[in-house]
């Protein structure tokens, strides 16, 4: 999986989070996962189609989608599941669209699923085509796990190297 | 939260209602709260494009907050054909996916506005008073020439 994909992800959430929280983080541990993705918290994910397809999982600690929520919304909100679940999915959809729209700005067309929540303890093992880059955010409230799984369509890269 | 001078309604002082359109619970919550926030009155949500419409026939808002990527119907396809019915339509998309495609297409298609999340609630407060102030001419005569 090529830089040039993966930076917007970095560059969004960064942006995202400290504007949720309201205070600086740090990306540690940028690493590619071999294995099957492996849940930590609470998380969503959102599946790309086009010229650049896979699935984007936003993986967070209750109690950092709670510190979030109660920055949004300007006051100090109570934890519940609907309120982590609810919190995870729209802070995935804020990084993802973000991302998004820098790489359609570079010529990269694709569609943006609905967020879902992600369930299950293990996502499917990535591919030699699918591989995973996992980057994990260090935040005064907590840990922020991204898990990136793109690749090229292979028309699209064809029309963008066309076009770029 | 943040204080702002209520925006109303120009014709008759009333607090402005709002029709909010987001699949997200929490969104909708989070802008209702900001809705208030600015004097205005939640007047419906819906959570798709479809729900939206027939919302919108229902309620007769002053102003939509449109989300875009949404299950069954998206928000500009919505948007579209809310301001066919009703041209007046005060329509501003609010989404995370705001790259300049998106933006054309929702203002070529009778939106009045376009934010992307995450926005700040003062930068959301100026663009409600400026498309309170919109008599939607400026957009009519755009599409037109279209």
């Amino acid at each position: 999986m090529r830089m040039e994909l993966i930076q917007p992800f970095i560059n969004s959430a960064d942006a995202v989070l400290a504007q949720g929280l309201q205070s600086p983080l740090s990306v540690e541990n940028l690493s590619m996962e071999e294995e099957a993705y492996r849940r930590h918290g609470v998380a969503a994910e959102i599946c790309l189609t086009g010229d650049i397809e896979g699935r984007i999982i936003f993986d967070l600690e209750p109690e950092v989608a709670v510190k979030v929520a109660s920055c949004m919304a300007g006051e100090e909100l109570p934890q519940t599941e609907d309120l982590v679940r609810e919190t995870v999915c729209e802070l995935a959809n804020q990084v993802i669209g973000n991302a998004v729209t820098t790489l359609n700005d570079q010529g990269f067309h694709f569609r943006v699923h609905p967020p879902h929540l992600h369930t299950s303890e293990h996502g499917t093992k990535s591919s030699e085509d699918t591989e995973a880059l996992v980057m994990c955010f260090k935040t005064a409230s907590g840990t922020v796990f991204m898990n990136v799984a793109l690749r090229y369509h292979h028309s699209g890269v064809a029309q963008h190297a066309v076009a770029g | 939260m943040e204080q702002f001078a209520p925006v109303k309604r120009s014709e008759d002082g009333q607090p402005v209602r709002y029709l909010i359109v987001d699949d997200s619970v929490f969104a909708r919550k989070n802008l209702a709260r900001m809705v208030e926030s600015f004097g205005g009155q939640v007047a419906g949500e819906a959570g798709d494009g479809v729900t939206a419409i027939s919302e919108y026939d229902r309620v007769t808002p002053d102003i939509v907050l449109m989300d875009i990527t949404m299950p069954q119907m998206e928000g500009i396809e919505a948007a579209e054909k809310i301001v066919r019915e009703h041209p007046d339509a005060r329509i501003v998309m609010v989404s995370s996916v705001g790259y300049q495609e998106n933006i054309v297409a929702a203002l070529q298609r009778g939106a009045r506005h376009f934010v992307q999340k995450p926005v700040k609630p003062e930068v959301r407060y100026e663009v409600i008073k400026y498309v309170m102030k919109d008599d939607g001419a400026a957009a009519r005569t755009a599409g037109a020439g279209a």
